[in-house]
Formats: structure tokens, sequence, C-alpha cells
């Protein structure tokens, strides 16, 4: 338990690098499309709330599992879907 | 290999996707693909989750995901691009509101996440790390509903602020934070629900004292605090792709809110602690006279001057996008074009209502993105630019911020306007910007103040162009 903590410590902490980097090379143009698509993704949420509503018969849990399942595939679809709209606008010079 | 190594494996080709989904936002061309790539992601995340063996029950997941993601459909492709900050808000409160529920799943059926020890209890760290995830998810839905209602004008922009303030903020977050070191100790529901309850409380009183024009930091932190909160989930579910996802997400927000703030020049603890905008500053920051003469021009003249130049450059504000004048905007400047004038675009950092957002304007509205430029790619041209054609724009045109060291303003970096031969400004009257400051260029010699509504303006100076 103790060193699996470690090694999503460190996974956590490398992404956090690799984030940096990454997003210090989004051009500036398309600050908004980067915020619409890391809100889609951000919707990764949505294994965990799967496992919450994957079980057999009710429960509290299964509820909570299935809104979260709801308002995470909100942003999923949404968040691509206006992602991938805006970057359809982007035209270069004729 | 066993199953479990599989799941990880897709889980780390998925976390690998959304790396090059953000990737490819370095251009507009390898964007879209990008974007794909990110799509592809999801589905493997989420398809991988789906064949777990811990999921046996398909009916009310098709139905949740059927109806979440038509609702989501419908609102992307019928978003105005305008409204595209209060669409990121809500969709930020919708993460931290998943978290939230996650969180509180894991927490009454433990079991299902493996998160019981030989005594029956949920492990402790797994108890850090879900209350965590809780409280910021928490922060982060009723911070971001309340960005949202001010961004939709639902409640007034003004702050809202009153004594003790930060006081009351510092001993709920302590508290909050008390509440999480006790769940360690003591697993009771109580503890656990009252502190989502508290960090609900929390984060609409962090918000509301922030002023409406502040809302870029604000949209940018919230998205912040959505991947943190989507990073602390993935640790109570010991899953890399939601770790990396949202390590990932909380630095992409943590970058833009750090790059609005640069842009008006304002620490992130001064927008945070809020009161910016309201009746205080504004108050204090008037200086010069507002009587003295202006000179003011038609649009016949304002044709004219453009007509006759070579070089333009539009400088667009959030009152341009207020105005809907943009297709207006892009048709005056391919007029300008046929002409033989070369037409170029300068957007300041928080010229929009969020990161970038001015530049999604433009393009909706069929402008070149390489006509497009930033500050510091086109300030040195200026210079050499015969018309600065500034609309809707004010406060990130201010000399002031360069000269006067008693301006709320002072050292915010600004569009350096005034270095063209001549300065058209479009205003509907002599009222300041949002920081409440006289604009000195209004009475500089060069400068011809076009006063009207942006769109009329603009459609005239379009009509006496041909």
């Amino acid at each position: 338990m103790h060193g699996d903590f470690i090694s999503q410590l460190s996974i956590f902490v490398l992404a956090v690098f690799v984030g940096y980097y990454v997003v210090w090379s989004v051009t500036p143009a398309l600050h908004t499309p980067l915020m619409a698509v890391t809100n889609a993704i951000s919707s990764v949420i949505v294994v965990g709330a799967l496992i919450a509503a994957g079980p057999e018969g009710m429960s509290q849990a299964k509820v909570l599992g299935c809104i979260a399942v709801a308002l995470a595939s909100v942003n999923i679809f949404g968040g691509f879907a206006v992602t991938q709209r805006m970057l359809a606008m982007y035209k270069k010079k004729k | 290999m066993d199953m479990q190594s599989i799941t990880s494996l897709a889980y780390l080709v998925a976390a690998v996707l959304f790396v090059l989904a953000l990737r490819g936002l370095s251009s507009p061309e390898s964007s879209r693909a990008g974007n794909v790539m990110g799509m592809l992601g999801m589905m493997i995340a989420v398809g991988t989750t789906i064949l777990s063996p811990e999921i046996t029950s398909y009916l009310w997941i098709v139905g949740s995901v059927f109806v979440g993601g038509a609702v989501g459909l419908l609102i992307a492709s019928r978003i105005a691009m305008t409204a595209m900050p209060q669409l990121v808000a809500a969709f930020h409160s919708l993460v931290g509101m998943a978290a939230v529920l996650v969180a509180g799943a894991a927490y009454l059926n433990p079991a299902s996440f493996g998160l019981l020890d030989a005594q029956g209890g949920i492990y402790v760290a797994s108890r850090i790390e879900m209350s965590l995830g809780a409280m910021i998810g928490a922060i982060t839905f009723s911070g971001s509903v309340i960005a949202f209602a001010k961004l939709q004008g639902l409640v007034s922009g003004r702050p809202v602020v009153f004594p003790g303030q930060h006081l009351l903020n510092a001993l709920l977050g302590l508290a909050a934070l008390g509440l999480v070191g006790y769940f360690c100790v003591d697993q009771s529901g109580w503890v656990f629900w009252s502190l989502v309850g508290l960090a609900f409380v929390l984060g609409f009183l962090i918000i509301i004292p922030i002023g409406g024009a502040d809302m870029p930091v604000v949209v940018s932190m919230l998205n912040s605090y959505s991947g943190w909160a989507a990073a602390g989930i993935g640790f109570t579910l010991h899953n890399n792709a939601l770790i990396i996802t949202g390590a990932l997400v909380g630095s992409s927000g943590a970058i833009l809110s750090y790059i609005m703030c640069k842009g008006m020049n304002r620490s992130f603890f001064n927008v945070i602690l809020g009161g910016f905008g309201g009746d205080s500053t504004a108050a204090a920051a008037s200086g010069g006279t507002d009587d003295r003469p202006v000179k003011q021009g038609s649009a016949e003249d304002a044709a004219f001057i453009m007509k006759n130049a070579g070089s333009v450059i539009i400088v667009p504000g959030y009152g341009m996008a207020v105005a809907q004048a943009q297709h207006a905007l892009r048709e005056m400047a391919d007029e300008l074009k046929k002409a033989g004038v070369k037409v170029s675009y300068a957007i300041h950092p928080v010229a929009g209502r969020m990161p970038g957002h001015m530049n999604v304007l433009l393009a909706e509205a069929n402008v070149p993105y390489d006509e497009v430029f930033e500050l510091e790619d086109i300030n040195s041209e200026f210079q050499q630019a015969d018309v600065a054609f500034v609309i809707g724009a004010n406060d990130v045109t201010n000399p002031a911020a360069k000269t006067d060291p008693a301006s709320p303003i002072y050292g915010m970096p600004i569009l350096d306007v005034e270095k063209a031969k001549t300065v058209l400004f479009v205003k509907r009257g002599m009222a300041t910007g949002y920081a409440g400051v006289q604009n000195e260029l209004f009475f500089n010699d060069n400068t011809m103040m076009l006063f009207d509504d942006a769109k009329k303006m603009v459609e005239t100076v379009l009509r006496s162009l041909d």
C-alpha cells in the first residue's frame, strides 16, 4: 500500500511537469479550445463513476455513480464537440 | 500477461493520447488531429473500464451516458462563441460535481473500489485521497456555478465584499482541512458529508468577492481545480490515467491563470482576494479632467484615412464582441485588403472574457488566423503602421500603464497604439474602461474618436469604403 502511493505520487509529479511543458507550447490563439479540451479530458473521472454505477441491484452508491456518469458524459461529448467546432473555424489566409 | 496489466496498459495509452491532444494545440493545423486523439483516448479509457469485471450491470450506465451525451452534444452545437466563458465555467462545475459524487460513492461502497483494509475500515491513505478529492470537487462546483452566474449575467458582476471576509474564508478553509484530518481517525458519515457541505460553502465564498472582469483568471483557476479534483479521485481509485490527466489539466489551468494575471499586471493573490472593479478602486482612480476637447471624426473620415493607408492594425476588445461587430469588421478588412491595404489584428492577452477568447471570435468571423497576432509579436509594428483601429478596447491601449506610476493599471503590458500615425478609436462615449481610468490617448493630436455603437460604426465605414 505504501509503496503503491509513492509510485502514484511519482507519476503525478512527473505528469505535472509534462503538463507544464506541453501547455507552454500551446499557441495563445488556441487557449480557449485548450480549456474546452482539458475540460473534456478531465471528465475521464467517468471511469470512477462507471465503477460506482457498475454493480447489480440498487444502492445509494450506484445512484451517485449514475448521476456522475451522466454529468461526466455531458462534459465528454459536449467538450470534445465544442472543441472540434471551434478548431474547424481556424483557417489560413487564402 | 494478466488482465490487470492489460488494463493498466490501456489506461497508459489513454493518458499518452491525452498528452498528444494537448500537444496538437501548438498550431491550428495539428489541433484537429489532436482533438481526435483526445476522443480516442477517452474511448479507450471508458471501454477498458466498461470491460472490467467490476462492472456487471449495463442498463443504467448506457441510459446515463445517452442522456448526458445528448445534452452535451446539443449544448455544444447551439452555444454562441461569445458565451464560451460561461459554457466552460458550467462544464467545470460538472467535473467538480462528478468528483464529489464519485468520492461519495467510494465512501458509501468502499468494497467495490477495493478500499477496505483487513479490519473492514477504509485505508487511511484512501480516506485522505477521497476527502481531498471531494473537497476540491465541491469547491470547483460551487465556485464554477457562481462564475457561470456572473458571466451569464444572472447575478451582478460586481464584487461582493463584507468585513471579515478573508478571515472567515481562512477559518472555513482550516476547518475543512481539520475535517480531512479527523476523517482519518473517524470514518463516520457526518465527518465526510459535513466536509463536502463546508467545501460547497467555501467555493461560493471564494468566488463572490471577485469582479466580473476578473473572470478570465477565475475560469482558468477553476479549470486548474477541476484537474486537481480529478487527480485526487485518481489516487483513490489507483487509476494512473486519471492521475496523469488530472495533473495535465491542473497545470494547464494554473499556467492560463498565470498568463491572465500577467496580462493585467496583477498578482494571483490580488485577484483571488477580490474587490477589484468595485466602487472603491474606481473612485480612487479618476485622474485628468474629462472636459478637455477631443478630435471627433465621422465614418467617412475613417474610411478615407484607412483606404489611403499602407497598413492598418485592428485592435479589437471585448466591446467589439458585445456589439457583435466581428463579422462587419472582417468585411471591412476585406474591402481594405482589396484596396491594397495591409491589415493585421493585434490581440491583448486579456482582450476577451477568457484566455484566447478573442481569437475564437475572430476565427468564427472567418478572419484568417495568420493575420491575428499576439501582443509581443505585433507591438513593435505599431510605429510603422499608418492606422491603429481600436474597437471596443480601452484599458489595454492606455499609455498611463507605461508612464504613470500612480495609475491602477501601471505596469500592465499594453498595445502601443499611440505610436501609429493615426489612431482611430471606436467608442460609444467618453466613459472609462473597467479599471475606471481616463485614457490620455483620447486627447492626443493623432487620435480621432469615432463615437457610435461598434457594429453600426463599422457598417457605416464599410458603406463609405465602396
